[in-house]
């Protein structure tokens, strides 16, 4: 207990210590959110894939000297369209073509980055340093979390459809396409954002974990985004905590409470779970309603 | 009325069916039957434009599948859908307003009193807010048949609507099929089961890789097409007692 009121001093005394908080809020709210659709579609692959192949865009923006999202932004839709040409015109299937792609990517990063060298540290972007979130850094999370939430509210209607039964969007004629690589490009800055708080590798936990958490909990989709969004939030604040307190990487300790989380929700959620489905037994089977 | 004229569709090259032309007139109920992989589901897929076609035109009153595509209402197969989509009965039937509501409009208020009129319409009202996934088969059905009551389109293309539900929600189904084919829209069912091929339809279109024959149900459902078609076995079964019903 002691250390959560050093956590608490500290935070009213560091200004970067706030920084950090308010970023990885704000990220696990966006990452949740997006996360959400990401599983719904079952596209928990491609959203490890986009994260990991924005690694070169990363380093072609160090190297000229421009914001980092705009780098990324270019090497995570190219990816994404790269996965999508090799998939539909080949007989490759879509998990093989994202494997293929994303490595690809994920090795170009590498290399540039130790070309750039200079004050890039590989080592934070790969694992996250969020107490080194700048003001800028916390500005550009501040837009692109204005950006998401604009994105859902204006397109709720058409995520939903496409998400669950893109079939009949086709059929009145929606370009279900152009909306996935819309949201690909979200999934993009999200990611981006994201590089601060859990780093490269870790960006997937934070769209997948609080989003399947709070899969757990709802039968509405709208319920599951604000859920998703909190999950992330509180799993950020309390790794935060855990990182300051015994000195952790922040992006491991992020992600491990997110599992954690899941975890507990896994046994005590009322949907899919273990407790409830040991008490009821046979009784889960009841929810079918018999015509 | 639907025209579709030479139709092609291949998949990698293997063609599914060469050169299909066939009507499905409008004030009639069309049932397309034939064997397993004899392009069924791939003709109605061609026609919607869900898949390319090699060749061919697909017509409705005269008009392109890009001009009447808001005129389409399109049942799939249960077993495409997501059943643990976190989404209520309600808001499944609902969705069938997107099409015409386009961008950034939400449903109104009088949107959703039509979609409780849709489930009311179903005998689905009281189950408006549970999970889609806790329906029965035939309670799931209604659901997208209640959609299709919503989107109000002169085409409606329903694939398999019959597979493994109870009576009940056949007949309630049919009530609605045959009320729309006293509206005057076109109705084209895709139909595994030969049982009551005579008393669902009022047209009929075989279909083998390519029409076998199409036109009334008396003149189509007939030994010879069905021995020609799928067996001489199955078609004795089905035309002892009592003919084709």
């Amino acid at each position: 207990m002691q250390s959560i009121t050093t956590f608490i001093t500290a935070l009213g005394k560091y200004d970067f210590l706030q920084s950090a908080l308010i970023t990885a809020i704000m990220v696990g709210i966006m990452s949740g959110m997006i996360g959400s659709f990401i599983i719904l579609r079952g596209m928990s692959m491609m959203g490890d894939a986009i994260s990991h192949a924005v690694l070169p865009g990363v380093a072609v923006a160090y190297m000229l000297g421009i914001n980092v999202m705009i780098g990324a932004s270019v090497f995570g839709i190219l990816a994404a369209g790269l996965i999508g040409l090799v998939a539909n015109k080949s007989k490759i299937k879509t998990d093989t073509s994202i494997g293929i792609v994303f490595s690809a990517f994920y090795a170009l990063g590498f290399i540039l980055i130790s070309l750039a060298e200079s004050s890039t540290n590989l080592h934070h972007i790969l694992f996250g340093n969020i107490l080194a979130v700048s003001d800028t850094d916390m500005m550009t999370t501040t837009v692109v979390l204005g950006l998401v939430i604009l994105f859902i509210v204006f397109f709720y209607k058409e995520l939903l459809i496409t998400s669950f039964d893109p079939t009949f969007a086709q059929t009145y004629g929606f370009k279900v396409q152009v909306l996935h690589y819309a949201l690909m490009l979200v999934l993009t800055l999200v990611t981006v954002s994201a590089l601060q708080t859990v780093g490269i590798i870790l960006v997937v936990a934070m769209l997948i974990t609080p989003a399947a958490t709070a899969f757990l909990w709802t039968d509405r989709l709208g319920v599951m985004l604000g859920l998703a969004a909190g999950i992330g939030a509180v799993a950020s604040v309390v790794g935060l905590y855990f990182s300051y307190t015994f000195n952790w990487a922040s992006g491991p300790a992020i992600v491990l409470v997110a599992a954690v989380l899941f975890g507990i929700s896994f046994v005590i959620s009322p949907k899919q779970a273990l407790l409830p489905s040991l008490f009821k037994g046979k009784a889960r089977m009841g929810r079918r309603v018999p015509a | 009325m639907l025209k579709v004229q030479n139709l092609t569709v291949a998949y990698s090259d293997t063609p599914v069916f060469t050169d299909v032309a066939v009507n499905f007139n409008a004030g009639k109920i069309t049932g397309i039957i034939g064997p397993n992989g004899a392009g069924k589901s791939t003709l109605i897929k061609a026609m919607l434009g869900l898949i390319k076609a090699q060749t061919g035109t697909v017509e409705f009153n005269g008009h392109t599948l890009k001009q009447f595509q808001k005129q389409i209402a399109y049942v799939e197969q249960r077993k495409d859908l997501d059943l643990t989509f976190p989404i209520s009965v309600f808001d499944v039937v609902l969705t069938g307003t997107y099409g015409r509501l386009g961008l950034f409009r939400q449903p109104s208020k009088a949107d959703r009193q039509r979609c409780l009129a849709a489930l009311q319409r179903v005998d689905l009202a009281d189950l408006a807010d549970r999970q889609i996934g806790q329906l029965s088969g035939g309670q799931l059905q209604r659901v997208f048949v209640a959609r299709a009551i919503l989107q109000d389109a002169q085409l409606i293309i329903l694939d398999e609507p019959f597979v493994g539900i109870d009576l009940q929600s056949e007949t309630a189904i049919m009530a609605i099929l045959h009320q729309w084919r006293d509206a005057g829209k076109t109705i084209i069912v895709v139909h595994h089961d030969l049982n009551k091929v005579s008393r669902y339809f009022d047209d009929l279109v075989i279909l083998n890789h390519g029409i076998v024959d199409y036109g009334p149900v008396q003149d189509v459902y007939t030994p010879a097409n069905i021995e020609r078609t799928f067996s001489a076995d199955l078609s004795a079964v089905l035309f002892t007692q009592g003919g084709a019903q």
